[in-house]
């Protein structure tokens, strides 16, 4: 479903990504995992086109993402889902609104309809009756669910997730976690997943990618990560700080 | 070598001023541009009509009253030494009408609602609310830019109009109440000299401080820096930007219309 062949980005002379090629299955669930500021980030910003790569591609149902402009890109982030790491939620708006407003943007839905699918969602997540409340009246766990929702609301075919758990209790991340499964489970979308959650997010997802130094340096399903003997990945997994991998 | 280095970095600076220049035309443009693509969004325009309009009513009534006041007391005791203090109505009405009644209605609104809406866009930007929209295969632009753009150019002449009125009054009530001019010579002094060209003109202005304040505030709200100190550096070269433009665009159209 999703193909990056080549990927290079790089900010002001500093390269962030040196060749990334990954393929993501449909309706997989993958994780991608890797050093704080290692470009994790910065390429699921470019797999929804919100950066433009220095070079690659980036093959969503066989159109390159890098190569889209005005309506057809936006035809393609409509098959996306985004759950950005504060939620970013509109403030302004309440809960409902906030679920509603790609709903009311991009369908033409009518209110009843809207209603319904707002309140599924709300369901599927697991809040209810918080319809009325602003994003500053609701907990961050909350905030990440409400944004989930409104992920999901358009059922799109891929939902991103920027690390859905940053800052979240382990109770609520494991909550967090289980929602993710149950709703890949229930609406079957193709999900991306940057990760710091180690060693949970061996539970969560079908496969992981693991991002260092610019290029996926191994890629497989959570049991050949935990048992890799990459150097890289084991220090990476037990949080050792003698290895390869160097912290300033 | 030293002289090599300067002129690089001077043409480095002055491509960077270029760029933004550029950028900044063309973000206008594009804000513009979707005042006339339908689906409009009538309810957003209102937000913001009541944002920047209604809540700057009281600060716009309150200096308004007071810098009638004040030129009704400076032009009457100068006007007094050439023996013409009748003519402090006219003082007031034109001053106010022409200069400075869009001037400051301008500089007072940047001050109230231009910092909050450049804070407002910045915020949504760090917080990736924009980046939200964009996701959803929305644009940021036409939801946040073109509905406060429209609305300025909307209440920016009426607050201009409102600054006026109420500064003709403060300076009716120093000229007549505290100095002792009659309200005949007050009035009638100023019918006479004050035309319907002075109106249009003091009109135009304000309707050109409404798009410069919104599209320099919005601007820099828009392209923010990082973080808290990012969104404050916006907020303050909004307001400093906004303020020295009024400046330069109010020399340029005096003179033009002059």
């Amino acid at each position: 479903m999703i193909k990056i062949v080549g990927l290079e980005k790089s900010f002001n002379n500093q390269t962030v990504l040196r060749g990334v090629n990954l393929n993501i299955s449909d309706k997989e669930l993958l994780a991608i995992i890797g050093e704080s500021g290692g470009g994790k980030s910065v390429l699921l910003r470019l797999l929804i086109g919100l950066i433009k790569p220095d070079k690659g591609k980036i093959i969503v149902e066989g159109e390159d993402v890098a190569e889209l402009r005005g309506r057809a890109l936006h035809t393609i982030r409509d098959k996306f889902g985004v759950v950005f790491q504060g939620g970013a939620l509109f403030d302004s708006m309440t809960v409902y609104e906030n679920i509603s407003f790609p709903l009311k943007e991009k369908t033409k839905l009518n209110d009843a309809e809207i209603d319904q699918r707002v309140e599924r969602a709300l369901e599927d997540v697991g809040l209810k009756g918080i319809e009325t409340k602003y994003p500053a009246e609701i907990s961050g766990g909350m905030k990440k669910r409400v944004a989930l929702a409104r992920a999901l609301v358009t059922e799109p075919k891929i939902v991103l997730f920027d690390e859905p758990t940053t800052g979240l209790d382990p109770i609520i991340l494991h909550s967090i976690h289980k929602l993710i499964v149950d709703t890949h489970r229930k609406y079957g979308f193709t999900g991306v997943m940057i990760s710091h959650d180690i060693p949970e997010i061996f539970d969560v997802v079908d496969r992981i990618a693991f991002l260092y130094k610019g290029v996926i340096e191994v890629e497989g399903t959570p049991d050949e990560i935990k048992t890799s003997s990459d150097p890289v990945v084991r220090q990476f997994i037990t949080g050792g700080l003698k290895g390869p991998i160097q912290t300033s | 070598m030293i002289i090599v280095r300067l002129i690089r970095a001077m043409g480095s600076r002055t491509l960077t001023i270029v760029r933004t220049m550029g950028d900044m035309f063309i973000f206008l443009l594009h804000a513009l541009l979707h005042i006339f693509i339908p689906p409009f969004k009538h309810r957003l325009l209102l937000r913001e009509i009541r944002f920047i309009g209604t809540r700057s009513m009281t600060v716009i009534i309150l200096m308004g009253s007071f810098t009638g006041m004040v030129i009704a007391l400076q032009s009457f005791y100068t006007l007094r030494k050439v023996g013409s203090e009748a003519l402090v109505g006219p003082a007031v009405a034109l001053s106010l009408i022409r200069e400075l009644g869009p001037v400051l209605s301008a500089l007072t609104v940047t001050g109230r609602a231009g910092s909050a809406l450049s804070a407002e866009i910045g915020i949504m930007r760090i917080t990736e609310q924009i980046d939200a929209l964009t996701s959803m295969a929305l644009n940021p632009i036409r939801y946040l830019i073109t509905p406060k753009i429209v609305a300025a150019i909307i209440v920016f002449p009426l607050l201009t109009s409102l600054y006026d009125v109420i500064g003709i009054f403060g300076g009716y009530l120093v000229s007549v109440k505290l100095l002792g001019i009659t309200a005949g010579t007050y009035f009638s002094q100023m019918k006479q000299f004050v035309d319907m060209q002075d109106v249009t003109i003091g009109l135009y202005k304000s309707l050109s401080f409404g798009v410069i304040v919104l599209w320099t505030c919005c601007y820099k709200g828009f392209y923010t820096g990082y973080g808290a100190e990012g969104v404050s550096k916006a907020t303050t070269e909004a307001v400093v930007m906004s303020s020295v433009l009024i400046i330069i665009w109010d020399y340029f159209i005096g003179s033009l219309f002059l």
